[in-house]
């Protein structure tokens, strides 16, 4: 209960506090200082939780169960290493007069912003703050992605906030249904949009409303969650905006609109008894995977290049909840947190490479390895893992996923090899290159922040031949949580 | 039938032909007041028709019999039509002849004389104002036959009568249907009687004129006819406006004194119409030509939203 | 006079006048009168919200009436009049799609909302059935009024209006939602529409104009 109020003050103070010093050299490592509170926060709710079980705060408005709480874990952790890895990077952009005090201000205070955003909606049991929360991380996140103010950001701004406000807009009509399914059970009132309340009823939801709900869920959250065809914000935000922007981007905001599907899918689920939204998810997460794999190869920009990755990724984890049943639905859970931890790790190191170069074209980034062989390692280790080489846990993820699909949709199966080996042959084709290859740029003024790569990269490569096993067991209670 | 509805039919006719120009004077009178000009007085159109029935009718030396014959059917079909719209009485033995569907086939038939005449004698603006004349009815005739099928959605019959009778009878309701239904009744009578956001009646500018194109051959009794005709057309419509969207007030059962009533209540009613009317044309301008498809598309779609309505609400 | 029959009519009347606004301002082709019919359709929210509080005697929904009235029609529209205002924006608005064509696609996307919740409306019970048909079908409206518009300010509204379009729905059909979100979503709208000001004076200090067409650079190639 006190971890889970300082999990929410800490950010939230952070962003009042960097709002008035966030300008100030020392609002880097304030910055850090909060986004470690958080994690603390976080750790010691993971460890509650683990001993104790599921936790209800605030008049059940609030609660923590073993889905949420890893993903909660996930986050505080990415934003801190997030915050780090800034540290160093941004003092660069302001070197280069890309960042301006003001613009420092604003980016710190937002940061802060956002990881509350998230930490909240993840932890909120009640269906519409959930909505709020991801209507709010908009908000914060567009204001980031714009904060060049160069024409290009702008465009991705404007396209990100337009394209994810009417598909928000979408899931608030969703949200408005499973309010009107729930209060015909459970009577009006704010306990009829508690996940905790409509779970226990959700047989008793109507089927004909919680249908179309979902439909309209799914294309809401799921414009966040970056699927094919409501995608196309997603490369140009983060190819535009700040390197740790996408990095928590990718590794936090996706994730937990795909938190809210699945919370939305349980409750559809229970009330159809069908496997609609399972198909609903495998069919867009398997129209994601192919085109985002496609694409990869035209794209010239390394975050591109990476943004749709994510895409990729995504559509991967959609396909394995879709899928459903005890093992998809781990494989989808292992494969969020490896995606998270590895792709932020991509976008520390792409970060750096692309600092030095001064240019996010890969045809003009070179030689990673001679003129910083840590970050060209980090690089090439994080693009191997992301690929789904062993080790690495993604390895562990996919195969468990293809095997489930090879089981359960032995046709969807070719086509998702294809993808992968697509992606394999256009992402490693250009990482090669840029990190083998000469070079004569010389180092940047600031050393990067290596820890942060490293400390995910190992995560990853953990995940990947040991999973520890109240790791196991939580995985599990989560997977049973969302229908497995 | 009794002799009271033969009475009520005759004088709806009678009244149509002797009122119709008294409410184009009435337009004109009120939209000189909105403008700030002099109003040549509310009689002007009697005097009007008076001087060109006195006047020689002369004919292009093309032109066929049909270019004579024209007028005279078009004045025929404008009578019938005010004949069939209930305006005094619903009780009138002319009505089961046609219905609201007939009704749009008059002005129809009307049309196409007109418009042929127009064409006959060869000229270049006869053509120019008949193929312009075809244009709006073509968009017109869609959009009126969609209104009518609102209302009788909501009466359930097509038969004029029976439609206003359902509607002035019913409890007082609201028809979110009946709204839709209403504006665009009105866009299509502005376009129909070539007001003014579609045509101005009072200009012969070659770049714009609808109606003053397709009758520029004509003089003397024809063209007196034809503007008797026209202001039938506008008393018509005003008729079915008023009968559809505000039928309180018109006589029914066979009862003499209920007119006595429902007369003064046309009165009245034609009045505010007209007053409302002339508002309209003072405060828009004339849109460019192009435009009115876009208009009529509108007044078009409002009429089918206002049947989609009548299917989702239930009324 | 059957009184009570006339209240559901009048909730039926303020969701015709919902529909008709968002085709006029489908159609509308000046800024200034699309903020005029935002702002009346900003206003039948506010009708329909007191109908249904008067009708179910809940208390919140008045309290959400005066918060609609004050966002959506006074608030926001004040907020565009000094946008566009600020920015010298008056000039007709270009559509992608030619009006009538659009008013086409409109009707058909009217049919399909109207298909879509016309099993929801029979199953709930609240006072006006087909509300829900109606509130969908201007959410779609807006969201075509969206992707058929090449400026920013008219893009915004149709935001706007697919936001009134939620409110409608979800006081309709179900009453209105809960204090608290009702509250929280009010909040992101107004944080939504401060951004968008913001973001519209740095689109027009790097390019020049509002013109969304200049924001199409970032393509795949």
């Amino acid at each position: 209960m006190n971890a889970l109020f300082v999990l929410y003050a800490s950010p939230l103070l952070g962003t009042l506090v960097l709002a008035l010093f966030g300008h100030r050299p020392v609002g880097r490592n304030i910055n850090v200082g909060f986004s470690l509170i958080s994690f603390a926060a976080a750790a010691v709710l993971t460890v509650q939780i683990v001993e104790h079980g599921p936790l209800h705060a605030f008049d059940r408005q609030f609660f923590i169960d073993p889905l949420n709480v890893f993903l909660v874990a996930l986050t505080a952790l990415v934003g801190l290493t997030t915050a780090l890895f800034s540290r160093p990077y941004m003092r660069v952009e302001e070197d280069h007069g890309r960042m301006t005090p003001g613009r420092m201000r604003l980016y710190h205070s937002l940061y802060q912003l956002f990881v509350f955003t998230m930490l909240l909606a993840l932890t909120t049991n009640n269906l519409g703050i959930l909505w709020v929360a991801m209507e709010a991380a908009t908000l914060a996140t567009v204001l980031l992605v714009s904060i060049y103010r160069t024409p290009a950001s702008l465009e991705a701004a404007w396209k990100y906030f337009i394209l994810c406000g009417v598909g928000i807009a979408q899931a608030l009509f969703g949200t408005i249904l499973l309010y009107l399914a729930a209060s015909r059970v459970l009577g009006a009132g704010i306990d009829a949009l508690l996940w905790t309340q409509l779970d226990q009823v959700k047989t008793a939801l109507n089927p004909g409303i919680m249908s179309l709900a979902f439909v309209f869920l799914l294309l809401g959250y799921g414009t966040k969650v970056g699927l094919v065809p409501v995608h196309n914000w997603l490369p140009d935000a983060h190819a535009e905006g700040p390197t740790p922007i996408s990095a928590v981007l990718s590794g936090l905001l996706l994730n937990v609109a795909l938190y809210a599907v699945l919370r939305c899918k349980v409750l559809t689920d229970g009330a159809l008894q069908s496997r609609f939204a399972g198909d609903l998810l495998v069919g867009f997460g398997l129209l994601s995977v192919v085109t985002a794999a496609f694409f990869l190869f035209r794209q010239k920009d390394v975050k591109r290049m990476f943004a749709y990755s994510s895409i990729e990724h995504m559509g991967l984890m959609t396909f394995a909840f879709g899928l459903g049943g005890p093992v998809a639905n781990f494989a989808g859970l292992l494969h969020m947190t490896v995606h998270s931890l590895v792709k932020s790790a991509i976008f520390f190191a792409v970060g750096h490479a692309a600092q030095k170069a001064g240019t996010q074209i890969m045809d003009d980034i070179r030689g990673l390895l001679r003129s910083n062989p840590v970050v060209g390692w980090g690089l090439m280790a994080g693009t191997l893992a992301i690929l789904g080489m062993p080790p690495f846990g993604v390895f562990a993820s996919e195969f468990l996923i293809l095997t489930t699909a090879m089981q359960q949709l032995p046709w969807a199966t070719p086509l998702l090899l294809l993808a992968l080996g697509v992606a394999f042959a256009a992402v490693f084709s250009r990482v090669h290159p840029m990190v083998f290859g000469n070079t004569e740029l010389k180092r940047l003024p600031h050393p990067p922040a290596i820890v942060p790569v490293f400390v995910h990269l190992a995560l990853g490569l953990m995940l990947g031949f040991y999973i520890p096993s109240y790791l196991t067991a939580w995985y599990e209670q989560a997977a049973k949580l969302i229908g497995g | 039938m009794s002799w009271t509805a033969w009475l009520s039919q005759i004088l709806a006719i009678v009244l149509a032909l002797a009122l119709a120009p008294l409410l184009m004077g009435w337009i004109n009178q009120c939209r000189a007041w909105l403008q700030g000009r002099r109003a040549p007085g509310i009689g002007q159109p009697y005097r009007l028709l008076h001087k060109l029935f006195h006047k020689e009718s002369v004919i292009a030396e093309a032109a066929s019999p049909f270019f004579r014959a024209a007028p005279y059917v078009v004045f025929g079909c404008m009578a019938l039509a005010c004949g069939i719209v209930p305006t005094l009485s619903t009780e009138l033995p002319l009505s089961p002849a046609a219905d609201a569907i007939a009704l749009v086939g008059l002005f129809a038939v009307a049309r196409v004389f007109i418009s042929l005449a127009a064409m006959d004698s060869g000229t270049a603006f006869g053509s120019l104002g008949a193929r312009r004349e075809m244009f709006i009815g073509f968009l017109a005739e869609p959009a009126l036959l969609a209104v009518f099928f609102t209302a009788s959605l909501i009466s359930q019959s097509t038969a004029l009568t029976s439609i206003v009778e359902n509607l002035a009878h019913k409890e007082f309701a609201i028809y979110p249907s009946l709204a839709f239904a209403g504006i665009a009744f009105c866009c299509v009578s502005f376009a129909e009687n070539a007001r003014v956001p579609v045509d101005n009646p009072a200009t012969h500018l070659e770049l714009t004129m609808i109606h003053e194109a397709l009758i520029l051959e004509y003089s003397g009794r024809h063209l007196a006819l034809i503007e008797w005709a026209a202001a039938l057309k506008l008393f018509a419509y005003s008729c079915l406006g008023i009968a559809l969207f505000c039928p309180w007030g018109i006589a029914e059962a066979e009862d003499p004194l209920a007119l006595l009533v429902a007369l003064p209540a046309l009165f009245g009613k034609m009045a505010a119409g007209g007053a409302v009317l002339a508002l309209i044309e003072t405060l828009s301008a004339k849109m460019r030509i192009f435009r009115v498809p876009e208009f009529l598309a509108t007044a078009f779609l409002l009429a089918v939203i206002g049947m989609l309505v009548h299917f989702l609400l239930g009324v | 006079m059957d009184f009570d029959g006339l209240i559901p009519q009048l909730l039926n009347l303020f969701a015709s006048a919902m529909l008709i606004l968002a085709f006029a301002m489908l159609s509308q082709r000046r800024i200034l009168r699309l903020i005029h019919l935002f702002t009346l359709q900003g206003l039948s929210v506010v009708g329909a919200t007191l109908v249904v509080a008067w009708v179910t005697g809940q208390h919140h929904l008045y309290f959400s009436a005066a918060l609609t009235l004050l966002l959506k029609a006074i608030l926001i529209p004040w907020l565009l009049h000094k946008l566009i205002d600020r920015l010298n924006v008056r000039w007709d608005i270009e559509t992608l799609l030619n009006i009538p064509t659009m008013m086409l696609v409109g009707i058909v996307l009217v049919i399909i909302a109207f298909n879509l919740a016309g099993p929801i409306s029979q199953l709930s019970g609240s006072i006006a059935r087909g509300t829900l048909g109606i509130a969908l079908a201007c959410v779609l409206l807006s969201f075509m009024m969206m992707i058929t518009r090449a400026k920013a300010i008219p893009q915004v509204i149709g935001f706007l209006a697919m936001e009134n379009a939620l409110f409608f729905a979800a006081t309709a059909a179900t009453y209105g939602m809960p204090m608290v979100v009702e509250l929280g979503i009010a909040l992101d709208v107004l944080v939504g529409i401060l951004i968008l000001g913001v973001f519209m004076f740095q689109i027009r200090e790097q390019f020049d104009s509002l013109d969304i067409r200049h924001l199409e650079k970032l393509k795949e190639d």
